[in-house]
């Protein structure tokens, strides 16, 4: 599945650390469990915060995508 | 027969050790600039990571809370002069190295716009609808002359004592000091 059913959209390109987990920390609690968000990033620190982010909140990381300096990460809301 | 019962307790007890919380304290004891965006980018961080955070202002950190829009009458000689001296508010603290008279601090609020940095007005403005909590050092506060009426509008901000902030650093997995 190209974009895993994701519900939206969050555009943090441009935003440096810690704004894009923070960010995706305040919206994510607003999807259904179990629902999908894309998150665009050109933080390459996002790389590695992500998961870190996903596996101490419990969330899931479903994919990261590089497209150039883009970065394309697919949240699913765990819990 | 009480098993039940035993492991419950045991439970509550594994709960209640020190450290068992996903939960960070800090102290911001530096006024200056850069460690004060530091703390701000962990404290921010952290609550994002879903931890709750408790920050403690000592000494130099109570400036940065200060709100330079509110004025405080009737204090005496010594503290109106400290009030002078000291940064009103966390717009106007310089950096630790680098300062030059005030135009280190210029450049790095200018390369944190340019490359898109959160300013500590964002990072306070985070902080604050995440829920990080904000203790300030009641007697920094007294010593340096610093009304509780002229601090910044902050939800949920306190002066408390140090046993509060050790009896929060004392259930934290993590605890900073800056």
């Amino acid at each position: 599945m190209a974009d895993h059913d994701a519900i939206k959209t969050l555009d943090y390109q441009g935003l440096k650390c810690p704004m894009p987990i923070v960010k995706t920390s305040m919206e994510v609690p607003k999807i259904q469990v179990g629902q999908v968000v894309e998150v665009l990033s050109t933080d390459p620190g996002a790389l590695n915060d992500f998961p870190a982010w996903a596996k101490t909140t419990g969330n899931e990381i479903v994919e990261t995508r590089q497209e150039g300096t883009l970065i394309r990460i697919f949240v699913r809301r765990k819990k | 027969m009480d098993v039940e019962r035993e492991i419950s307790a045991i439970k509550a007890q594994l709960e209640e050790r020190p450290g068992a919380k996903k939960k960070l304290s800090m102290i911001v004891f530096s006024g200056d600039l850069d460690k004060q965006i530091a703390a701000l980018v962990i404290a921010t961080g952290a609550a994002a990571m879903g931890m709750e955070v408790i920050l403690f202002y000592t000494f130099w950190g109570t400036s940065a809370l200060r709100d330079p829009k509110k004025r405080v009458r009737g204090k005496d000689l010594v503290s109106r002069m400290f009030g002078f001296m000291l940064p009103k508010g966390w717009n106007r603290l310089k950096l630790s190295q680098m300062e030059m008279a005030g135009a280190g601090s210029a450049m790095i609020k200018g390369l944190m716009k340019k490359k898109n940095v959160a300013s500590l007005d964002e990072l306070y403005a985070a902080a604050g609808a995440m829920g990080v909590k904000i203790f300030v050092c009641e007697m920094s506060m007294d010593l340096m002359g610093i009304r509780r009426e002229e601090l910044v509008d902050y939800p949920g901000l306190e002066s408390v004592g140090v046993a509060t902030f050790l009896s929060h650093a004392g259930e934290s997995s993590i605890q900073l000091f800056l």
